[in-house]
């Protein structure tokens, strides 16, 4: 019961801060709120023993992806007005295709014959059962090598991200020490040998 | 032998080569030395095979020289067939030919494409060698059509003259309708018998006679019919026979040398010499020999008819040779093969001397053809007129002469032949008519060219003042090939008649069949060549001739004003004759136009609205306004595409929980 | 009690959620990314909805690779965002049709 009570207020709060991410006029309040739902979610990622994952989405996602996330939106001179302009006139649209989309989704879910409606919550979790460590024996045994993959490609969207911004402005001023270091006395100064001027 | 017939064909075409590519560098001698050489070369070898064969008795040579392609079991070569009637042929070529090279020497003297001219006419001996020469019928067809090409070049060889432009590709386009039927012919031969060579063809010969082939669906048609006939009207397009004679008055068009070594003496008899080479084939098919009589003795007779009233001195000459060649088609339509290659031998050399005396006439009077602007040239020009006599003498068969040989002989041949013995009422209808045409063609033949004669060289003198001030003989070069002909144009016929008609010269060469031997028949009755001679005053033939003569010389020198009457009070008939018997219209107005129109048709409703305006237009714009609709769902913003799939994936989930 | 089902149901809201944010503002490529962000994290709630059901860890290692991809995808989105502001002062989605056919 308490659990029930739990999930169905985090899950609450999860839909509204959804919904402040799609209607919210600023995006830096669009951001926050997202940052809000991928607490909650975590949260309740928590209450299904997916402990690894959820500490994962706060670290990984609330930690960098949504802090580049404000850093770009606070970067860019983003005329607000504009973009939000015309909201209102595709939101009955979005709403009705949003609930069309989930009067699918609930028939496919809770109507029986498919085979999972009603199973009346998950099975417990055998004793002394480590979320991280039974992860960790399956990513590292059976799914190393899609796990190195993973990391080429974190290596490929640091590349492609530097790459993409990274540009070269002429006139700026920089010091080339190599060059500094190996210069000689006789390539900065002349010595220059000249009679001596007559008095006028 | 192998060494010299390959020398005896590719002499004149290296000529040509050295002449047609090289003319510029070896200059107009270098251009006319290498060819009369190359040319020359040819007839000397020509003349000893034809030795050996004469008086050495050397056999017929059947050699094989390169296999050029073989298909499906088909062998396509290049062989030499030489037995007697290719020497004989080889040596009538390669004469005329020399002769022509040295006449043009003259004829051609200011013309700017004078090594040009020299490059075609040796090209022109090469192909007819290898026509005469083979051995099997696609080379035939490569000499053929190689023949008709040069034909074809040197009609327009003035290429600037309008009318010499249209005159050519008239010659080319007649002589394409014959040789479709040619090509036709050979086809049906390599479908029966699965061969393109002589032997092996004519081997099967009574296996082709005994099929039938349905060109029509349910009318069963002797096969040996049907090719003969389709291989002779090849033979006609290219030896002008009504109704495709239509474009040799009009290649009268390039220049004399041509229409003498051409369209008088070499290429237009090889339709002849096909049909004779060809006889084994023929002589199993009476309904194809019907056939050619029949056309042989129409144009002999009603082309004959047509020289009266020209008054171009080549046209005329030009119709006397579609009558003879009518004449030596009506002797291969009675069977009398040999009479026909005679007559084509004597008349090779007496109507190449006419052309060129024609030539020389006309050189004189400064290219002026019309013989209505000549007259009295006789005493300017004694050579000339002497040859020209003995051509004219030739041509209308005066007894002695070469033409008087062949000619009487060939009359005597339709009179003997297997037609006259014919039981069927059919068989005698077409005796009669061969033989009277011929008969009647003789006067007919006299009458024209004695016109001709007298009105070119007697009579008054009705050319302008400035051209009679510079009237003269002309040079050797013209004068020493006329007096040359002129020689064989008397003569020949008095010591070859004997041995190439009655003692079988031709042996194997040319097949007859037994019961159509009229040759053979006429040989039991031959006592030398006095005998006729003493024979003849006794004929219809020579009281013809003789009266044709008289009523030249009473009508155009004594009366001349009687021949203007006759042509304003019978104008219908004149008309007729002057039109040709409609048979340019027939053709010009009548396919070529045809043909144009449809043609005309096909490309502005075919072409233009259906393939064009329909089909390839009509796709690309049918395919532009899809797009064009297609193209508005393109925005090219990312939420309309975002948009699409989210649809798409609303449409797949309905589908998935309500439809499945 | 709380089972496959309720998780299922809000994953499922907040996936139809993103999509109407995608419909809606369609006109702000931040919050269009930020959208397919939470569309992301709703597949992960299934991930481990059904991982949990089936007492089965590959569903977990899935949504760690899904993170992973993630997070490169923001960063490089991100990255191209700011490319496209610096050039065309602005990161209007209606200015952006060169793909027009």
């Amino acid at each position: 019961m308490f659990q029930s009570i739990m999930f169905y207020t985090f899950a609450l709060i999860m839909l509204g801060a959804a919904t402040g991410v799609v209607f919210s006029r600023n995006p830096v309040h669009a951001v926050m709120f997202l940052v809000l739902t991928f607490f909650q979610s975590a949260v309740l990622w928590l209450m299904a023993e997916a402990e690894f994952l959820a500490i994962v989405l706060v670290l990984v996602y609330v930690g960098a992806v949504m802090v580049l996330f404000l850093f770009v939106v606070m970067m860019l001179d983003v005329n607000i007005e504009a973009a939000k302009r015309g909201l209102t006139r595709y939101a009955p649209f979005g709403i009705g295709i949003a609930l069309l989309m989930v009067v699918q989704l609930m028939q496919l879910i809770w109507s029986r014959g498919h085979g999972f409606a009603g199973t009346g919550g998950f099975a417990a979790t055998p004793e002394g059962y480590s979320n991280t460590k039974a992860l960790g024996a399956v990513l590292y045994t059976e799914h190393v090598y899609a796990f190195e993959i993973a990391a080429v490609i974190l290596l490929l969207a640091i590349v492609a991200a530097i790459t993409l911004t990274m540009r070269k402005r002429p006139g700026i001023k920089v010091q080339n020490i190599a060059e500094q270091v190996a210069v000689r006395a006789k390539d900065r100064i002349r010595v220059v040998k000249m009679d001596a001027e007559k008095r006028q | 032998m192998y060494g010299y017939y390959l020398t005896i064909v590719l002499a004149p075409l290296a000529a040509a080569i050295i002449a047609g590519l090289a003319g510029r560098r070896i200059g107009r001698a270098g251009s006319h030395w290498v060819t009369i050489i190359g040319v020359g070369l040819s007839f000397v070898l020509s003349s000893l095979v034809l030795k050996n064969m004469f008086w050495g008795g050397a056999e017929a040579e059947n050699i094989h020289v390169y296999t050029w392609a073989v298909t499906d079991g088909l062998r396509m070569e290049v062989g030499f067939l030489v037995d007697r009637l290719t020497a004989l042929m080889m040596l009538v070529v390669t004469f005329v030919s020399l002769m022509v090279h040295i006449y043009t020497i003259g004829y051609m003297r200011e013309d700017p494409g004078y090594q040009r001219f020299f490059s075609y006419i040796a090209l022109f001996t090469f192909s007819m060698l290898m026509l005469v020469m083979s051995n099997n019928f696609l080379q035939l067809f490569f000499g053929w059509e190689a023949v008709g090409l040069v034909s074809y070049l040197l009609i327009g060889f003035w290429f600037k003259k309008e009318t010499a432009i249209f005159a050519n590709l008239k010659a080319f386009l007649v002589n394409r309708v014959g040789d479709f039927g040619f090509i036709l012919g050979i086809a049906g031969i390599v479908t029966i018998t699965g061969s393109l060579d002589y032997a092996e063809v004519f081997a099967s010969a009574e296996s082709i006679a005994a099929q039938n082939i349905e060109v029509f669906p349910g009318t069963p048609w002797n096969a040996m019919t049907v090719i003969c006939i389709l291989l002779f009207i090849g033979a006609m397009g290219k030896s002008a026979q009504a109704p495709l004679h239509v474009w040799l008055p009009d290649s009268m068009e390039g220049p004399t040398p041509i229409s003498a070594l051409i369209h008088a003496a070499t290429m237009v008899t090889a339709g002849i010499y096909m049909v004779a080479r060809m006889s084994p084939l023929f002589e199993l098919s009476t309904a194809a020999l019907g056939f050619v009589i029949i056309i042989g003795a129409v144009t002999a007779f009603f082309m004959g008819l047509l020289g009266i009233v020209q008054n171009d001195i080549k046209r005329v000459v030009a119709y006397s040779t579609l009558s003879q060649l009518g004449y030596m088609t009506v002797a291969l339509g009675a069977s009398a093969y040999s009479a026909a290659i005679f007559h084509l031998m004597t008349h090779a050399f007496f109507k190449a001397l006419l052309f060129l005396a024609a030539g020389s006439v006309i050189i004189a009077l400064h290219h002026e053809q019309d013989i209505r602007k000549m007259g009295g040239i006789r005493k300017y020009m004694p050579i000339t007129y002497w040859t020209a006599l003995v051509g004219s003498l030739a041509l209308i068969g005066f007894p002695g002469s070469s033409g008087f040989f062949s000619k009487d002989l060939l009359i005597e041949a339709v009179k003997e032949s297997h037609w006259h013995q014919g039981p069927t009422v059919g068989d005698q209808i077409t005796y009669w008519i061969a033989y009277l045409s011929v008969l009647l063609g003789v006067f007919v033949t006299a009458l024209y060219s004695f016109r001709m004669f007298f009105l070119v060289f007697h009579g008054k003198e009705r050319m302008d003042a400035e051209t009679k001030s510079h009237l003269h003989e002309t040079s050797a070069v013209v004068t020493v090939p006329l007096i040359l002909l002129a020689i064989p144009a008397a003569l020949i016929g008095w010591f070859t008649v004997g041995p190439v008609l009655f003692e079988n010269y031709f042996g194997d060469a040319i097949f007859v069949s037994e019961n159509q031997d009229v040759i053979g028949h006429m040989a039991a009755a031959w006592h030398g060549s006095m005998a006729l001679l003493m024979h003849t005053v006794r004929t219809p033939v020579f009281w013809l001739a003789a009266s044709g003569v008289f009523s030249a010389w009473f009508l155009y020198l004594k009366r001349p004003d009687i021949p203007q009457a006759i042509q304003s009070k019978m104008s219908g008939i004149y008309t007729l004759l002057d039109r040709k018997y409609y048979f340019d219209d027939l053709w010009i107005k009548g396919f070529a136009a045809g043909g144009r129109s449809f043609g005309q048709f096909l490309y502005q409703r075919g072409d233009q609205m259906i393939i064009d305006g329909i089909l390839v237009d009509g796709t690309a714009k049918t395919v532009g306004r899809l797009a064009g609709v297609m193209r508005q769902i393109q925005t090219g913003y990312l939420y309309t595409y975002a948009f699409a799939m989210i649809i798409g994936l609303t449409a797949l989930l309905g589908w998935l929980v309500w439809l499945r | 009690m709380i089972g496959l089902e309720h998780f299922l149901t809000l994953a499922a809201m907040l996936f139809v959620l993103s999509i109407a944010g995608i419909i809606i503002n369609r006109r702000n490529l931040i919050l269009l990314l930020m959208c397919v962000e939470l569309m992301l994290l709703a597949v992960n709630f299934n991930f481990i909805a059904f991982s949990r059901h089936l007492g089965d860890e590959t569903g977990q290692i899935f949504v760690f690779f899904i993170l992973t991809v993630a997070a490169a995808e923001a960063a490089i989105g991100l990255a191209i965002l700011v490319v496209l502001f610096r050039n065309r002062r602005s990161i209007a989605v209606q200015e952006l049709n060169t793909l027009k056919g």
